[in-house]
């Protein structure tokens, strides 16, 4: 008896607070962002020495030093300046969860060695 | 029986903080999965939030700490250019130049992805905190980006076994 008063109880947890979508969708993009930013500058890197010195921000760690810290970064400030955005609106769950999607893939194809590769200077 | 201290440290970046994902992943997978209306008491959905929420953090922080110390700690012994590093090691030798061409330059960029993904659902959760069940399409995109993650660090880390393997870090 209990347990059924119990389970008639569950269709309203966390009832009456329905949250904005907005922060949510925030963390996604930027998370999104981050990838896509990351995978950028492995492709770039490998197509300019000049930018893949740009990056070695630390001799020991060579230029994936900065093309993690500027992906760090741009996650970062893409959640806060989104997140600040989107505060209390209430976008399409679907629609950001393909972006961010897209986002992803895109960067997974760029940090992809067989991609980037192909754009290294001919020696 | 006797580990050098570069090896503590590639023991601690991928078994320690590996196995701490895992499990992780495991329980935050499961606790989502079983989040549906109709399978939880209200009491239940509160207990199983928390575990979610506890679950889904140690995870993401597990993925940054395996980054921060595979990158900055283990990576600078791997590349460094001494002739007998293990990237020197490895592409000196064409049968296995390609574990560092293709096995490393893979895994060093992808791996940071996972700490990304993990994090936005361990947000996800502690946002909507136990109101998380109302809403089961989020639920079920969440599934799919903690898996993601999993999936992306999980090549991650079998490359690094692998790589560890053919020229281990001494």
């Amino acid at each position: 008896m209990e347990e059924s008063s119990s389970m008639q109880q569950v269709s309203t947890p966390g009832a009456g607070v329905d949250k904005p979508f907005g922060p949510v969708a925030a963390v996604f993009l930027a998370a999104g962002i981050g990838a896509l930013v990351l995978g950028i500058l492995t492709t770039l890197a490998e197509a300019s020495e000049g930018i893949k010195s740009w990056l070695e921000w630390s001799t020991s760690v060579g230029p994936l030093a900065g093309k993690t810290i500027i992906a760090v970064i741009a996650f970062i400030v893409a959640w806060v300046v989104l997140g600040i955005g989107l505060q209390r609106r209430n976008p399409k769950p679907s629609t950001i969860f393909t972006w961010t999607a897209v986002l992803v893939a895109v960067g997974l194809v760029l940090t992809f060695p067989t991609f980037f590769q192909a754009f290294a200077p001919e020696e | 029986m006797h580990l050098t201290y570069r090896e503590w440290w590639a023991v601690v970046h991928g078994m320690g903080l590996g196995a701490l994902f895992l499990l992780a992943f495991a329980g935050g997978l499961a606790g989502l999965y079983s989040l549906r209306p109709g399978l939880l008491s209200e009491r239940g959905v509160v207990e199983r939030t928390r575990r979610l929420q506890i679950g889904t953090w140690v995870m993401a922080i597990a993925a940054w700490a395996t980054v921060i110390t595979g990158t900055w700690v283990v990576y600078p012994w791997y590349r460094s250019t001494a002739a007998d590093s293990p990237k020197s090691l490895l592409l000196a030798n064409p049968s296995t130049a390609d574990w560092h061409e293709f096995g490393m330059e893979w895994k060093e960029h992808i791996a940071w992805i996972a700490p990304l993904l993990a994090t936005a659902v361990a947000f996800t959760v502690t946002y909507y905190g136990t109101s998380l069940i109302k809403h089961q399409g989020v639920r079920r995109a969440l599934m799919a980006f903690f898996t993601a993650s999993f999936l992306i660090a999980g090549v991650a880390g079998a490359l690094g076994a692998f790589i560890s393997k053919a020229a281990p870090v001494h």
